[in-house]
């Protein structure tokens, strides 16, 4: 292991035809071994450029050093300074765009595997049966967090370290946001989840569960009947988009949170599980992001025979993470790039069975910067599928901003905010993808904790 | 964990419920539903709020027992508790400035129909209504239809109460008599609403029908509640319940309604027969 000074320790995955039978962890951790040998290839570095790509600059070659020293739990007390969800950070931030991407061993060859050994430290924490957190002085005030994805919960977790008696709201009947319904179980277990929001319990956060916000209490209601001094709204971007081509009101087309949500928080792939789901043969999925990967890679182990990924870019625009792109490659999911769906076709009983797409080539860059694609003339063709799944994004939901008065949105939906994280109204805060349209969970983290540093000034200040 | 405070068997296959549930209470206009889990492990499914009492803090639902949720639910005794209740969700039903309605409810579409014609009646505006039920037995808030109503037609299929025939048949009379609405509003099956629209598009009145397609989340997250209105697609949890029944892609839900039908079934027949068992060994 170690005479491959330039390449990362691999990472142990179960075989292809194994794990696309079951919803079980693909990737199982690194042993004690690899992590000291990947752990000993961190150069220590005096500016250590990996903390400042990294959203909540995690003190990196520190935790690292604690690894290669074989103590675990001192490099876990080093993670959990910075962040509440390491065991999820470590599994699923896109490390080759943040602290990976500017590590110096980086240069020549590959960086330090910080995600793993961040896994690693969290997980040997999570079995050696963690403390319990000590619950912190109460100081008296009371905030309330709307929504229980990354962005609340970091921000919850925070100010109850702060001593505030914090409550989450959540819609579902479940906490987690994205973490719970989105991201499928193979990818991040949901007992992990569960142990992180355990421990926020333990430090006295409060959660209610099946309460919408902007329905059930409104944010002016919170402030003025409830007494809540502070709100940190944390709602996300889960309204999906539809590409509004014909057909996508046939049976067998769902946005790809319908299905995962179906999966995922509802558990349809279990036998037993009351909510159903429709098992297809050939499946397509519109759309290149971790979003789209994830819906392809359920439906293969909802035991489709054929899954397709249909991008109108080319593979090297896909915005999805590199490594689950090469996981789906591995288990088989195809990808017809440069392709893009013009409308679905319906059988006599009004499901879907097809779609007509048409070839496209890539011309000159578009405001993002990534170059357009344009459609190649007369270059129509039919894909066989009779399941669509629609995976080409979501913006933030209007309830909350439709329900409070004097909360300025941006053209997207996305809550403006100042550099603290306040929006518009004093004392109500913001962050996560509610604010940026969908991005990240370390970006979401991070944004809660900002917030939470901001009500935290902004209270005291008003004493 | 919301505790069932009061039940009633209304007829064999349709129960009333009053949920204890302060917050959603509170809030809750006519229009709205919930979405309720019977236990852990169970499906997500949205429920008409037919009645509310704010100082009592109870929500009052009415559900027809047609798979295996409601028919988990509809086991379930007073004082004992469901998992999850969360609501209200949708948008109230619009009721401003009418002075004459017709409601017409076609079966439980009517523990739909009956809080907003109830609203409707308390604001003073004349309301009449037209229930239809496949026979004497379906027959429910019948006295509560009639209380609220300067007319009340009730039909069944089979003619076995009130007069025999078809919804779409007693509203027509009531249009051919010379009645003209500002409003007409209609809840029940697909079908029954897709044929008063027809004929109330022949009658030029305005037409508000409450969609219930399949739901999970009911907050705009999943998008499986979408349909096309007027060529749009919509969001019935959030940008409905209600919706001009003239604008409504009708077929379309159609097709979509029935696309768990299969699965449904089993779920039914096995849940069914878990309690049969259960019920077998005591
Ligand atoms: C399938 C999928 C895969 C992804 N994979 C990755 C990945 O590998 N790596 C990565 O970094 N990011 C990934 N992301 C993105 C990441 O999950 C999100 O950026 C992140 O979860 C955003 O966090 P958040 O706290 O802003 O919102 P969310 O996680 O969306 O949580 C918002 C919560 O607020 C609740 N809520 C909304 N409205 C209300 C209301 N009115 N009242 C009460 N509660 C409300 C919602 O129910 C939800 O629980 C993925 C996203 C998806 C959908
Ligand atoms: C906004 C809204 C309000 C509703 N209000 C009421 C109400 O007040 N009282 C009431 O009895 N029902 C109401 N419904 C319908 C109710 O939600 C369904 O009957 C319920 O979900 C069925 O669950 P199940 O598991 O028992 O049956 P399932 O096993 O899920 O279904 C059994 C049969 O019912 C059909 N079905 C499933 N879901 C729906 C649906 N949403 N609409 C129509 N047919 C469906 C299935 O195709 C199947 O044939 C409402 C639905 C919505 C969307
Ligand atoms: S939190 Fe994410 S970005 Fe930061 S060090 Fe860990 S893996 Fe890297
Ligand atoms: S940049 Fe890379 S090598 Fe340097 S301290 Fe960070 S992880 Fe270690
Ligand atoms: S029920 Fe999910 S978007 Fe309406």
């Amino acid at each position: 292991m170690a005479e491959q000074k330039n390449l990362k320790n691999p990472m142990p995955v179960r075989a292809p035809q194994e794990r696309i039978a079951d919803f079980e962890e693909v990737a199982l951790g690194y042993t004690r071994e690899m992590a000291v040998a990947e752990a000993n290839r961190c150069l220590n570095c005096k500016n250590a450029p990996c903390v400042k790509s990294c959203p909540v600059n995690i003190d990196i070659p520190n935790f690292i050093g604690k690894i290669a020293a074989g103590d675990t739990e001192g490099a876990y007390h080093i993670l959990s300074q910075q962040s509440s969800l390491p065991a999820v950070c470590g599994r699923v931030c896109t490390q080759e765009t943040q602290c990976e991407s500017t590590c110096t061993r980086g240069i020549k060859g590959e960086p330090v595997a910080i995600g793993r050994l961040e896994r690693y430290a969290a997980d040997c924490h999570l079995a050696g049966g963690a403390e319990s957190p000590r619950k912190s002085q109460p100081n008296g005030h009371k905030v309330a967090v709307v929504g229980s994805g990354p962005s609340g919960l970091s921000c919850a977790g925070e100010l109850a370290r702060r001593g505030y008696a914090v409550t989450v709201f959540e819609a579902l009947h479940k906490a987690g946001g994205v973490l719970v319904y989105g991201i499928p179980e193979f990818r991040l277990p949901k007992k992990i989840v569960e142990s992180e929001l355990e421990t926020l319990k333990q430090m006295g956060v409060q959660f209610m569960t099946n309460t919408i916000i902007g329905k059930t209490f409104t944010i002016d209601e919170l402030i003025h009947d409830e007494a809540y001094e502070a709100v940190f709204i944390g709602s996300g971007a889960g309204l999906p988009r539809f590409s509004g081509i014909p057909g996508e009101g046939l049976c067998g087309v769902y946005s790809a949170n319908e299905f995962l949500t179906r999966t995922n928080l509802m558990k349809a792939y279990q036998p037993d599980s009351a909510t159903p789901i429709r098992t297809a043969k050939r499946v397509a999925v519109i759309g290149g992001g971790n979003v789209a990967m994830d819906a392809a890679r359920v439906a293969k182990r909802l035991g489709a025979q054929e899954v397709t990924i249909v991008y109108r870019r080319s593979e090297a625009e896909l915005p999805a993470r590199k490594e689950e792109y090469e996981n789906a490659i591995e288990e088989g999911i195809q990808f017809r790039f440069l392709t893009a769906p013009l409308e679905i076709l319906s059988d006599e009983k009004g499901f879907a069975r097809g779609f007509l797409c048409e070839k496209m080539t890539l011309g000159a860059p578009d405001a993002s910067g990534r170059r357009r694609p344009v459609p190649v003339e007369n270059s129509d063709f039919i894909v066989d599928t009779d399941c669509v799944i629609v995976a080409i994004g979501t913006s933030p939901n209007p309830l909350i901003t439709s329900t409070t008065d004097g909360i300025i949105t941006n053209r997207k939906g996305g809550i403006e905010t100042d550099e603290n994280g306040m929006t518009s109204r004093p004392g109500i805060f913001a962050g996560g993808d509610a604010v940026t349209g969908a991005a990240t969970v370390i970006l979401a983290m991070s944004a809660g904790k900002k917030a939470a540093a901001a009500i935290d000034k902004y209270l005291q200040d008003k004493k | 964990m919301y505790k069932i405070i009061q039940k009633e068997i209304l007829n064999p296959t349709v129960t009333s419920m009053h949920i204890e549930a302060p917050a959603v209470a509170t809030k809750a206009q006519p229009g709205q539903f919930i979405i309720l889990r019977v236990d852990e492990e169970g499906e997500r499914i949205p429920l008409t709020i037919a009645d509310a009492d704010p100082q009592a803090g109870t929500v009052r639902i009415i559900f027809q027992t047609v798979g295996a949720t409601t028919w988990k639910l509809a086991q379930k005794k007073a004082g004992e508790f469901i998992s999850d209740f969360a609501g209200p969700l949708g948008n109230a039903t619009y009721t401003n400035g009418l002075k004459k309605v017709a409601v017409v409810g076609g079966g439980v579409g009517c523990a739909i129909a009956y809080p907003v014609a109830k609203k409707l009646h308390r604001l003073g505006c004349e309301v009449h209504t037209v229930c239809g039920f496949r026979s004497k037995d379906n027959v429910i808030l019948d006295e509560e239809m009639q209380a609220i109503s300067v007319k009340h037609i009730l039909c069944t299929d089979d003619g076995s109460a009130g007069q025999k025939g078809v919804v779409t048949d007693a509203l027509k009379d009531l249009f051919d008599s010379g009645e003209k609405y500002d409003r007409v509003f209609t809840a029940g099956p697909l079908v029954m609403m897709k044929f008063v629209c027809r004929l109330t598009e022949v009658y030029h009145q305005r037409t508000i029908v409450s969609m219930n397609p399949i739901m999970i989340d009911g907050t705009g997250m999943c998008g499986g509640c979408r349909l096309t209105v007027g060529g749009a697609t919509c969001f019935a949890c959030v940008d409905g319940p209600d919706f001009d029944g003239h604008l409504v892609d009708f077929n379309e839900m159609l097709t979509r309604n029935a696309v768990y039908k299969d699965f449904e079934r089993h779920a039914y027949e096995k849940t069914c027969n878990l309690f049969k068992e259960a019920d077998a060994n005591g």
